[in-house]
């Protein structure tokens, strides 16, 4: 078995990590979609409050493609619908009238469909949202023919678990997904795997797909830095991305024709009582998760991990796309002379802090900032949890320049705001990475188009 | 340390924009930020972050500096007293055992410590007012500048010539580029060179290295090198284990080898100085020294390649002044090629150059200008791949 080894990265050692694996589950009839889980759409509202909508019903429009829209996952009543600042549209709340469990989609076998067909069927229902496009990691294109597929079958985050159990309880609807992409694209469908979060014995039987073994740290489960390590994307090139609970989505309503798929999270952080692995459906409150499990009260909810995770309210809502969810404590406080401190209890990726001579340690890090904003001063520091053939400072100067040019030949094609997450971590100035990298990828957009 | 933080909470907001003493915020926010971590949270992406920050990363420098400094300070006094009459002639282990170590090291401490004041004094009121103008935040940067000037400056240097030199470097050097983290040289370097090109003749010669005692005054290896001495003659003079310990004559920090060596393993060791510049550059001036050897045209050429790294600041350059991150080249491959270079030069100038005694202030200096163009061609290689591959697709 050939092993990918994927050296410059880190996991971060957080407390907080799940120890019970059972699968539980949890539900609640409130529901939101949240149009800006997707990056670069342009929402127009379909519907209003107090409004009776269907399980399937679309709820949103992409304006810039209106066969892409987000349909509501239950039968039920609009219940309220929050806007942010400039009225951007931030959550269409959803109550629940009727039982979870509807088939509103006819069933469909994708072996006897065309491709048109498939993916006519994927935009009706509202589960298009699920396929990410590379460059820049946006919104699929479905008049796009994608070069390759990649799947991504775990998740290296901090706090994160092995996909694997989800996998093995939804095996024909991972392969029907499966089955599902091959007609999607002319070219490979790749599955990755990580050696510590992968049984083998369980993707024996795959046919016509292309299994790549990673093993090592986090970034490692970021989809841009698989393609990187197996067939890097040049300019004019389209990839779609998923991750292997996704599939199981596409292949949930194929097979039974429901739309509203449950979701594997993991359910992290040290600020909980109790941790654990919950079946979800997606896009539920977690009012209910949170209530009475906390530790304390001055802290921080995410939905994602800690790295690339949105900040969400204590009743917030599951994303889209996130399979797991993480409190950790707020960093809101003054620490007398922090810097100067010996520091045998913070971590840090360089060895400043005398904590580096306890590498088993696991921290319960909050949100502090531990620092002021600075320039660029420290080198090399990103390159150490970068694990591509990029100079990333680099590119990050060349965004902030807007200089389009650099930026193309320095490859901002390959990479996204979640691979520079750890970069952002360990960075001594305190520089905005991710959000340089959103800026970017904006940049390019407005430019040059997709 | 409750009551100093309502102290601080109470008497912000006449910092603060509207505020009576707004005019002074940068000051306020500098202290502020020196005593208190500030409470800010992430906001945007990550939303926890690594316990460094460029406060921390200075401060190990400057306990990596603090060997070399306390060293020197002892040296200051060894030296001055191996040139009082009475002593004259004498090893510098009778001299610590006659005049007795603490009264050596309080001899230094007092010479050495207005050079460490004034050069404090003059930069950061420089900073400050800097960060005031232009309303940012006060940069840690000269801390370290602060410490590796007096370190780097003859021991007998008038005080107001360094104060020039010091608002040269801050002004010239840092400020006129935007500050921390945006400089092309080295500031520190940059007040050396300027003290060498605007006073020669108090950097250069036998002059400036001791106190004055009233029989000799002390050349340094170098400068005795530089006047065509046999090698064997100089070995005797300046016996390697005594360069490497650092009882000779020489600027502040520069002479313990020994010392230097324990603030580059405090860097290599938390990874804030760069072990690839420190090794290509050492492999670099021992490289050029051999080849010269080789040649051997005149005696200064047959010194020894590892006499040259005992003796002058070529050390003490290579691990802290060649590594500063932002002067440096930055890219791995860059960083070699930028400490090999800095090596290569530092013996060029020193052996075949008659008008510069010591080439490593020059060399890194050099270095420091041809930086970014190392850089460009590293970068430039990866582009190029990219590029290439771009094109076989198509």
């Amino acid at each position: 078995m050939e092993v990918i080894r994927i050296r410059r990265g880190k996991d971060i050692p957080l407390l907080g990590e799940v120890k019970d694996f059972s699968l539980k589950t949890h539900s609640s009839n409130f529901f939101a979609i949240q149009p800006y889980v997707l990056k670069f759409i342009k929402p127009k509202l379909l519907v209003e409050e107090g409004q009776q909508v269907k399980a399937g019903q679309p709820v949103i429009l992409h304006k810039e493609a209106e066969q892409v829209v987000l349909t509501s996952p239950v039968n039920g009543i609009v219940r309220k619908i929050v806007r942010g600042e400039k009225r951007r549209l931030e959550q269409i709340v959803i109550e629940a009238t009727d039982p979870l469990d509807q088939v509103v989609f006819p069933t469909k076998d994708p072996e006897k469909m065309k491709r048109e067909e498939i993916l006519e069927h994927l935009l009706m229902s509202g589960l298009w949202p699920l396929f990410k496009q590379r460059p820049y990691g946006v919104l699929a294109q479905p008049q796009v023919v994608p070069r390759d597929i990649f799947v991504t079958g775990f998740d290296t985050a901090p706090l994160a678990v092995s996909f694997d159990p989800f996998i093995q309880q939804n095996q024909t609807h991972f392969i029907t997904g499966l089955n599902i992409l091959k007609k999607l694209t002319n070219g490979k469908v790749f599955l990755s795997l990580h050696q510590k979060f992968n049984q083998p014995k369980l993707y024996e039987n795959l046919e016509n797909i292309e299994i790549k073994w990673f093993s090592g740290p986090h970034p490692a489960g970021n989809v841009g830095v698989q393609i990187h390590h197996i067939k890097p994307i040049n300019k004019g090139e389209y990839i779609w991305t998923l991750n292997s609970q996704d599939v199981v989505a596409l292949g949930f309503l194929f097979n039974t024709g429901k739309r509203l798929f449950q979701r594997q999270v993991a359910l992290t952080g040290s600020e909980l009582k109790n941790t654990g692995i919950y079946l979800l459906p997606a896009e539920v409150q977690i009012k209910g998760l949170i209530e009475g499990n906390l530790l304390q009260d001055n802290v921080r909810v995410i939905s994602g991990n800690v790295l690339t995770g949105s900040k969400i309210e204590k009743d917030g809502f599951l994303m889209m796309h996130d399979t797991q969810i993480t409190v950790i404590p707020e960093g809101n406080y003054y620490e007398f002379m922090g810097w100067a401190a010996p520091g045998f209890k913070k971590y840090s990726l360089s060895r400043t802090f005398f904590s580096w001579l306890t590498p088993n340690r696991k921290y319960r890090l909050d949100t502090n900032m531990h620092g002021g904003a600075r320039p660029f001063v420290v080198s090399e520091q990103y390159e150490k949890v970068f694990p591509f053939e990029i100079y990333p400072v680099y590119l990050l100067k060349a965004i902030l320049a807007n200089n389009i040019d650099m930026m193309e030949k320095l490859g901002i094609y390959e990479v996204i705001e979640e691979d520079f997450a750890l970069c952002e971590f360990a960075c001594t100035s305190k520089i905005e990475s991710q959000q340089i990298m959103r800026q970017g990828i904006e940049l390019m957009i407005k430019e040059l188009g997709y | 340390m409750k009551r100093l933080r309502r102290f601080f909470d109470q008497s912000k907001p006449h910092f603060e924009k509207g505020g009576k003493w707004y005019f002074l915020h940068s000051t306020f926010e500098a202290f502020e930020t020196f005593l208190f971590v500030p409470n800010k949270v992430t906001q945007t992406g990550s939303h926890v972050r690594d316990a460094i920050d460029l406060k921390r990363t200075m401060s190990i420098v400057i306990i990596a500096l603090i060997p070399a400094l306390l060293f020197g300070m002892l040296n200051v006094g060894v030296q001055h007293y191996a040139h009082v009459k009475q002593y004259a002639g004498l090893h510098w282990s009778d001299i610590i055992s006659q005049v007795g170590f603490w009264k050596l090291f309080w001899f230094g401490f007092l010479k050495v410590l207005p050079i460490i004041v004034v050069t404090y004094v003059v930069g950061l009121s420089i900073e400050f007012s800097m960060a005031q103008i232009k309303g940012h935040e006060v940069n840690e940067g000269f801390l370290v500048t602060g410490l590796l000037i007096p370190l780097i400056v003859p021991i007998n240097i008038p005080l107001w010539m360094l104060a020039v030199a010091v608002a040269f470097a801050v002004f010239i050097g840092k400020e006129a580029f935007g500050g921390t983290g945006m400089n092309i040289m080295n500031p520190a370097l940059l007040a050396r060179a300027f003290l060498f090109f605007a006073y020669p003749s108090h950097m250069a010669g036998d002059k400036p290295w001791v106190v004055p005692a009233d029989v000799i005054s002390g050349p340094t290896p170098l400068g005795t090198a530089a006047l065509g001495t046999e090698p064997e003659k100089i070995y005797q003079l300046y016996p390697p284990m005594d360069a490497f310990l650092g009882f000779i004559p020489g600027s502040i920090g520069e002479t313990s080898k020994l010392m230097i060596l324990i603030g580059a393993l405090i860097l290599i060791i938390t990874g804030i100085g760069s072990l690839k510049i420190m090794l290509s550059g050492i492999v670099g001036a021992l490289f050029m020294a051999w080849v010269l050897q080789l040649w051997g045209a005149n005696p200064y050429m047959h010194l020894s390649p590892w006499y040259h790294l005992l003796i002058g600041s070529f050390l003490f350059g290579i691990v802290f002044m060649a590594t500063d991150p932002v002067t440096a080249a930055q890219t791995g491959w860059g960083k070699i090629i930028y400490g090999f270079l800095i090596g290569v030069f530092t013996i060029i100038i020193r052996v075949l150059n008659p008008a510069y005694p010591e080439g490593t202030m020059l060399a890194i200096l050099l270095m420091n200008v041809f930086a970014p163009l190392i850089d460009y061609f590293v970068v430039h290689h990866n582009i190029h791949k990219r590029m290439r591959r771009t094109s076989l697709k198509a």
